[in-house]
């Protein structure tokens, strides 16, 4: 009898895979075989296939059906396979045409009555697909917009089964539909936070543009209320535009995780503010049926910001340290691996002491020494190491804020510090222009060491005095050097100077 | 006779006269045991086949073959080795099939004729 193939894309982690479905109709009694190592979700798509069908006027022939999806050591979960599922066995059946189901991939899920719904991950698939060399994609009509953000290819909105049979060459007359829409949750758009609104705490403004010019990961060690989590939420503000590749990347992870992609791929680097209670598989990613992204890869390219970091169990912040040295997260499981892209940047924020007040000048601080050392201990050594800018952020006074009241306060607003912030970038990019990277922080050590970006004794005088007495970690030597250069891209300066480098080490070490 | 009864047994006579026509001799009607029932045994020269005949006014309620069950075809089986040990069956094979037939709109009937389960 007849066989009739199609393909769909099976997604691992953000990875699309092109699978095969091959469907062959026989004589025996009517059923529905799905083989190919299915899920739960994926083997009920036999029975949302044959309804779809019937109720969308394509009736399956009553013979035994068998649908396979190939390869089939791939696990593969989802409904998203409905939609190639179904054309498979129409073209088995003889109800479309072969060649065209063939040349086609197809993503989408059916409804019973035969309508196609919107599906998770339609842009990471159909990225996966054209990598794959797919030329044409068919998708519901709701994730048009989404499929259309990846260039070169074709892509085919269906809002019913009997649409896409008819498309294919199926002989229907066409009935009206109403597309199943995209459920839109509107998120409220995050008002842009203004810079200028923190009063005082000049030096945390200045180390704020320095971590957003050179991409370096901060720690901000301050009393409740001294304006912490206010500074870490306006970091995101003075980050320049995600480029294409990056745009495409960020907006690919919203989509796995269900967030509706309208269309417009995301510019804006994202902040992601997890709570402290958080496990090291909601950050990290992990799952045992599904692998999913969490907070570092929804955190890409943008801000991960951790309030009241040392409330985070220790083992949690620890898992952190492999996705801040590579960029990217591989989560291994009985069953499978997926890996993630986790390119963030790193604010953390924390109390001195657990009652929060050691080291203020006004409310005495009533904990122990040894309560202050575990506190702060939590954040283990390892992690603290990697983050570049370490700075103390004070409670403002009452003379401050009034000044600041009355206009007097000279402050840096968004607008002023983003503009810094872009000239800093563009001049670390033009000096890196021979290299693979563009940012300050993704620059190795040894290449600072080397040729003519070595700096003079008399320059790292001091780093070295602080190397030389154990003060400082070869790895923090190599960062601080990094913090120096971006500084100096700051204040326009050709390469670091020795004062560059002191304050590099006084924003490390300032703890 | 229940209208249903009335209308398995009109099918069981198409059937019968469409092997017939098709060239099998019919060798068994209606075979009884505790464990159920066997249509038609009918053979050919190479095959003895145990029918199985479902009979449909319009699909409203599927298709015929569709309302043969696994259960009901694991009944089949065991009926197929009843008949032939009674029976001599020769060193030919033995099939079971089923015979659909469907009344439409017009009353004229559709036969279909599915040769082998679990082939």
């Amino acid at each position: 009898m007849s066989v009739a193939r199609t393909r769909v894309v099976a997604l691992t982690g953000l990875e699309g895979s092109i699978v095969e479905v091959e469907a062959d109709l026989s004589s025996g009694l009517p059923g529905f075989l799905l083989i190919g190592l299915p899920d739960a979700s994926l083997g009920e798509a036999r029975d949302r296939v044959r309804a779809a069908a019937a109720n969308s006027g394509c009736v399956l022939p009553p013979k035994k059906l068998t649908v396979n999806l190939s390869p089939a050591s791939l696990p593969k979960h989802g409904a998203s396979f409905d939609l190639g599922i179904a054309v498979a066995a129409l073209a088995a059946a003889d109800l479309v045409s072969h060649d065209s189901a063939a040349r086609v991939v197809h993503l989408g899920e059916l409804g019973l009555d035969g309508r196609l719904r919107p599906i998770q991950g339609v842009l990471p698939a159909v990225l996966g697909a054209v990598r794959a060399g797919a030329e044409i994609v068919m998708v519901p009509s709701a994730n048009v917009d989404e499929a259309s953000l990846v260039p070169g290819v074709r892509v085919v909105g269906m809002p019913s089964l009997r649409d896409a049979a008819i498309w294919h060459g199926g002989d229907f007359t066409p009935v009206d539909v109403d597309p199943v829409p995209l459920e839109s949750v509107d998120r409220p758009k995050s008002p842009d936070l203004e810079l200028a609104d923190v009063i005082g705490n000049a030096a945390a403004v200045d180390a704020l543009i320095a971590a957003a010019s050179g991409g370096h990961h901060l720690l901000m060690v301050g009393p409740p209320g001294a304006g912490k989590t206010m500074l870490a939420a306006r970091l995101p503000a003075l980050l320049p535009d995600l480029d294409i590749a990056a745009a495409l990347e960020v907006t690919s992870v919203r989509s796995l995780c269900g967030v509706p992609v309208a269309g417009t791929l995301e510019t804006r680097p994202p902040f992601e503010n997890p709570h402290h209670s958080s496990s090291a598989a909601s950050l990290i990613g992990g799952g045992s049926a599904i692998l999913r992204p969490g907070s570092v890869s929804l955190a890409t390219r943008g801000v991960l910001f951790l309030d009241e970091a040392p409330e985070f169990a220790m083992s949690v912040l620890d898992s952190l340290r492999q996705p801040l040295e590579s960029g990217r997260v591989t989560i291994q499981r009985a069953h499978g691996r997926a890996e993630f892209p986790a390119r963030f940047q790193l604010v953390m924020a924390a109390n001195p002491c657990p009652c929060g007040q050691y080291g203020s000048r006004d409310v005495a601080c009533n904990c122990s020494p040894f309560q202050r050392r575990r506190y702060l201990g939590r954040l283990s050594g390892p992690l603290v190491d990697r983050v570049d800018l370490q700075l103390r952020v004070g409670r403002i006074g009452s003379a401050q804020f009034r000044l600041a009241a009355d206009g007097q306060n000279s402050t840096v607003t968004t607008f002023e510090a983003r503009a810094r912030v872009a000239a800093a970038r563009a001049r670390s990019a033009e000096r890196l222009r021979e290299t693979s990277w563009s940012l300050n922080s993704e620059v190795p050590g040894q290449w600072l060491r080397s040729g003519s970006q070595r700096l003079s004794p008399r320059e790292t005088r001091v780093i070295d005095d602080a190397l030389e007495g154990g003060r400082l970690t070869m790895r923090g030597y190599d960062r601080l050097l990094r913090v120096a250069w971006t500084l100096a891209d700051l204040d326009a300066a050709p390469r670091p100077t020795s004062e560059h480098v002191a304050s590099a080490l006084a924003l490390r070490r300032s703890l | 006779m229940t209208k249903s009864r009335e209308l398995g047994s009109r099918g069981e006579d198409t059937a019968a006269e469409y092997l017939e026509r098709v060239g099998y001799r019919i060798l068994d009607r209606n075979w009884r045991r505790r464990a159920g029932e066997i249509d038609i045994v009918a053979e050919s020269d190479d095959v003895v086949a145990i029918v199985e005949v479902k009979t449909r006014t319009g699909l409203g309620a599927g298709h015929p073959f569709e309302a043969v069950t696994p259960s009901k075809a694991a009944r089949l089986g065991r009926l197929a080795y009843a008949w032939s040990a009674e029976h001599h069956v020769g060193g030919r094979r033995l099939r079971i099939d089923v015979i659909g037939i469907t009344v439409g709109t017009t009353g004229e009937l559709v036969v279909e004729h599915l040769q082998g389960l679990g082939a």
